[in-house]
């Protein structure tokens, strides 16, 4: 076992210390050990917000970066890596991602919504013909989903989309990442970073870490965490609530944004969004309207029951969009911060590790910066 | 078939005819799926859906969700929750449930 | 969906549920008790006022005892909901519990039955107990039952275990099953003891005060004798037990206290080891709950009346922490005069006044918990499988696996539900709970109390997707939000 029953009280030294074990965190750590760097992760508790059990493992391209083509391009990246990625983590590990890309769906109730749609999408195309997508009418979408309702007016495919287990996707980075040679550090908060003159002081519950650079990757924590390195995380939660059903005989084939069925046959019915604070909680409201949403595009989900269900917290910016950004007051800190874990797992493993590990940060993640956003006048942005 | 569980003296009660995987029976009104299953001689009502493994009733309280079993075509009920009705079709279920 | 509002909701309608019906309607509440069996009793007094044996006494007094009870709580003017599963409870203004019922036929599922809303002012939970999870070799066979599912099925069906039945475990119900079965002209093929020999040398020093319970010592003795008089083989200080068979239970083998080998053919097996207090709803809830090193088991956190750490929502009888049927009326009268007080049903001097003989009678009847507990609260070895063993039964996880993952580190048990499924499947947890606290506690050399429990959620019940989209009608302001990009 690695360090993480140490509690030292020397100084341990990395190269890199990330803060924060979550998908985010973690793809991250992984892709630095891997590299070679000498890399721990101080991780939170058991019973903390933790996202990735909130996220519903869509690998998702389609219909993003509407108002930042840079965001469509960068979600379609790690798409492409995916693939890739989920078969070393198999190697590495054993575990299975639950990987597939078969396309995805966004299921339309309407004809309103298909078309607007379908304006975003060949907008989007326009600019960049590799996000490719295909109009599904009624019939079209029965032929591929042969459960889906008739009462739906079509749906919107895309090659680009995919889905995989985020808990398995989070357990295989973090044995990977120990494979690597990597330190794992659970139920050790953060409670404090320091600066020093080219390396930080990371003190955290099981004592004091040095490192050259630090990762903040802690979720919402890192609104704690961002100012002790000259930054700020512009974020607030956004809860979302999720259900899912016993396992149950195959019968969808592509992910949806509401439903998409586990290679386990469990169904996870999902997409809501709240402003609840910091509630994780769950309401009748929501789960009564997930439920309706669910049967009006899959009447045989009827008779599916629920065996669980429950609230998670996104991180999200105001404009939904990610931040990468090297602190400037303090170089060598970074802030990463995204609500689309999953998705993005293969390109922050594949990409933004190296651009922390020392390397140049690719121009296409240029556009995300905390400092884009303006700065709060009051404490309203938390 | 082998004996797992016998009736004791009972008082006298009306029964139903109920089907067990196509068998007809007669059991007393107020037994649940589970105990007709039971005093049938079968063991297991389901195969589990990970490993195909044979599973029947456990706790008898409806905590286990192992006596799970279809009922007149709908899947996945319990049969210790569910008492039994003229006419009853009972069925083992194997593996995941299939929708409709 | 129909709504409904009392002052209190109780849910269970076992001894606690039935004697806070009676207080509190006593006191003028309106009561609806929701309770999932067909009638009232619970699952210790399940069928007491309805027997379909033609001699119920083979059951015992203290089991007859529950009719005087149940025929009290039907004459109280409380409403009671059978076959009425509660699925959710939620904080909106006041208490309002969601609650599924089947119309004679399932609990669950979509036949039949609507779904019920019920509001209250104050909510008991009373669900009471359920057997401690024993994980061993071969425990998901086919043909592998409780002891107290088979003693459901004699009181509810009638039924009785085929005389080659072998009951295995600790604990007094290991006894009072046979017993009862005694009574009824019948045997088992043996009793497989695994209480440790040396169980008697921690329990000496509670003896004395168990003596105030006097009669329950008594009882367990008088069974034991019947036991013996029957000539029932009794193995004791077993280790290493076991069950075997291809597609459903064969034999079982075990060592006994001499550590001799020993291996008997039989259909069925029947497994206790003490029961627990079921906790899915009150963790939904948000109570706090705590570990009793004592009885190695988790319970929820109340003070002397019942009230648990949320507010308006108090737990009473075998779900507060195990007492047996008795205690379990008293708490429950306890809790609902604490009810009745704080929604000024009564004042303080008719509170106490009515809440002393019971103060005193339940204190009586948790006079022998002590000594029970020293006495038949599994040894770590017992709740700490080897690896092959199934620890998850709906996910089918192994001890091997859980211990793998917890050697990597892992937080606790929820990110082991996240990372090996156990604890996914619908029995949420309810019979891995326990073992996965204990494997991670083990391999991580941490105390199970400061390992935790999963975070339990609504539907504590399986509910269809149905079911759910018709649970409430949504407000004209109901806007299903939309995030950014």
């Amino acid at each position: 076992m690695q360090e993480s029953a140490a509690h030292n009280t020397g100084t341990r030294r990395f190269d890199v210390v990330v803060i924060g074990g979550g998908l985010v965190g973690m793809a991250i750590a992984y892709g630095l050990a891997r590299e070679g760097q000498r890399v721990a992760v101080c991780d939170g508790a058991d019973s903390a917000f933790r996202a990735a059990r909130g996220n519903f493992g869509l690998v998702w391209v389609q219909g993003k970066g509407g108002r930042c083509l840079p965001y469509a391009q960068w979600s379609r990246e790690s798409s492409e890596r995916w693939g890739g990625f989920a078969a070393q983590l198999r190697r590495e590990t054993g575990v299975d991602t639950g990987f597939e890309r078969p396309g995805g769906i966004e299921l339309c109730e309407t004809v309103e919504a298909l078309e607007a749609g379908q304006r975003l999408l060949e907008s989007l195309r326009a600019q960049d013909a590799s996000l490719d997508y295909h109009v599904l009418d009624r019939q079209a979408l029965k032929q591929r989903i042969p459960a889906a309702s008739s009462g739906l007016a079509g749906g919107l495919y895309s090659p680009n989309d995919g889905h995989a287990s985020p808990l398995y996707t989070l357990r295989a980075m973090q044995q990977a990442f120990q494979r690597h040679g990597g330190a794992y550090l659970p139920r050790n908060e953060v409670l404090e970073i320091r600066p020093r003159s080219g390396s930080f002081e990371v003190i955290a519950a099981s004592g004091v870490l040095e490192a050259g650079r630090v990762v903040l990757a802690a979720g919402l924590d890192n609104l704690r965490l961002a100012p002790m390195v000259g930054m700020r995380a512009p974020i607030t939660p956004l809860r979302g609530q999720i259900m899912v059903t016993e396992r149950l005989a195959l019968f969808l084939d592509y992910p949806t944004l509401v439903v998409r069925q586990t290679p386990e046959g469990s169904v996870l019915l999902g997409d809501s969004a709240e402003n609840a604070g910091f509630d994780d909680g769950q309401t009748r409201s929501v789960m009564a309207d997930i439920a309706r949403r669910a049967r009006t595009a899959f009447p045989v989900l009827a008779h599916a029951r629920i065996v669980r269900a429950w609230g998670a917290l996104r991180i999200m910016t105001p404009d939904g969009l990610p931040v990468y950004e090297e602190s400037r007051e303090h170089p060598g800190a970074f802030l990463a911060i995204c609500h689309s874990g999953v998705t993005l797992a293969a390109a922050h493993a594949d990409v933004i590790a190296p651009w922390i590990a020392g390397g140049r940060q690719p121009p296409l993640l240029h556009p995300f910066t905390a400092t884009r956003f303006p700065e709060p006048t009051d404490a309203n942005a938390v | 078939m082998q004996t797992l569980f016998e009736p004791l003296a009972i008082r006298p009660a009306a029964t139903v005819a109920i089907e067990i995987d196509g068998t007809s029976r007669r059991v007393p009104g107020h037994y649940s799926v589970a105990a007709a299953l039971l005093e049938s001689g079968a063991a297991s009502c389901r195969t589990a859906p990970v490993s195909g493994e044979a599973r029947g009733p456990f706790c008898m309280m409806g905590l286990c969700f192992d006596c799970l079993v279809e009922i007149d075509d709908v899947p996945n009920l319990q049969a210790c929750m569910t008492r039994v009705r003229e006419g009853m079709r009972i069925r083992s279920m194997s593996g995941k449930a299939r929708l409709a | 969906m129909t709504a409904s509002s009392c002052d209190l909701l109780i849910v269970g309608a076992g001894p606690a549920g039935m004697a806070a019906a009676i207080e509190a309607r006593a006191a003028g509440q309106s009561v609806i008790v929701a309770d999932e069996g067909d009638a009232p009793g619970g699952q210790i007094y399940r069928n007491a006022a309805d027997s379909p044996l033609a001699d119920a006494r083979l059951l015992g007094d203290d089991y007859l005892a529950g009719r005087a009870l149940v025929e009290r709580f039907v004459q109280s003017g409380a409403r009671h909901l059978a076959r009425c599963v509660v699925w959710q409870v939620a904080f909106e203004d006041g208490i309002v519990a969601m609650l599924t019922r089947s119309a004679g036929g399932s609990t669950t599922g979509s036949e039949g039955g609507g779904t019920l809303e019920v509001k209250a002012s104050a909510l008991l939970i009373a669900t009471g107990a359920q057997e401690r999870p024993w994980p061993v070799r071969g425990w998901t066979l086919p043909g592998v039952m409780g002891v107290g599912a088979a003693q459901t099925l004699v009181k509810s069906a009638g039924l009785a275990p085929s005389q080659d039945a072998v009951l295995a475990g600790s604990g007094p119900l290991l006894w009072l099953f046979a017993s009862q079965l005694i009574r009824a002209g019948r045997g088992v093929r043996a009793i497989v003891d695994t209480t440790p020999r040396q169980a008697w040398k921690h329990a000496l020093p509670h003896a004395v005060p168990a003596l105030r319970a006097a009669d329950y010592l008594l009882k367990g003795m008088r069974m034991m004798r019947a036991v013996s008089r029957a000539g029932i083989p009794v193995y004791r200080g077993v280790a290493d037990f076991s069950i075997e068979g291809t597609a459903q239970a064969e034999r079982v083998r075990f060592r006994d206290d001499r550590n001799a080998a020993h291996v008997i053919e039989t259909p069925l097996v029947l497994l206790h080891q003490g029961v627990i207090p079921s906790t899915q709803l009150a963790r939904s809830l948000g109570c706090a709950h705590e570990w009793d090193t004592r009885s190695a088991c988790w319970r929820p956190r109340t003070d002397a009346w019942g009230r648990s750490s949320v507010d308006m929502v108090w737990i009473a009888g075998d779900g507060a922490g195990i007492g047996g049927a008795n205690a379990a009326a008293h708490a429950g009268t306890l809790a609902a005069l604490d009810i009745a007080r704080r929604l000024d049903a009564i004042d303080d001097a008719a509170k106490d006044a009515r809440s002393r003989p019971a103060l005193r009678a339940l204190s009586r009847h948790l006079a022998v918990r002590p000594l029970l507990d020293a006495l038949y609260t599994p040894p770590d070895a017992l709740r700490r499988p080897a690896d092959d063993v199934v620890v998850c039964r709906c996910e089918e996880v192994t001890a091997g696996e859980i211990r793998r993952i917890a050697a990597l580190g892992c937080q606790g048990p929820n990110q082991m539900k996240a990372f090996s499924r156990c604890g996914m499947g619908p029995c949420q947890g309810r019979w891995c709970g326990m073992t996965v606290g204990e494997l991670i506690a083990q391999v991580q050399a941490r105390s199970v109390e400061d390992i935790g429990y999963y975070r339990i959620r609504a539907p504590i019940k399986p509910v269809t997707v149905e079911q759910l989209a018709e649970s409430i009608a949504l407000d004209e302001d109901f806007s299903r939000g939309d995030f950014p990009s």
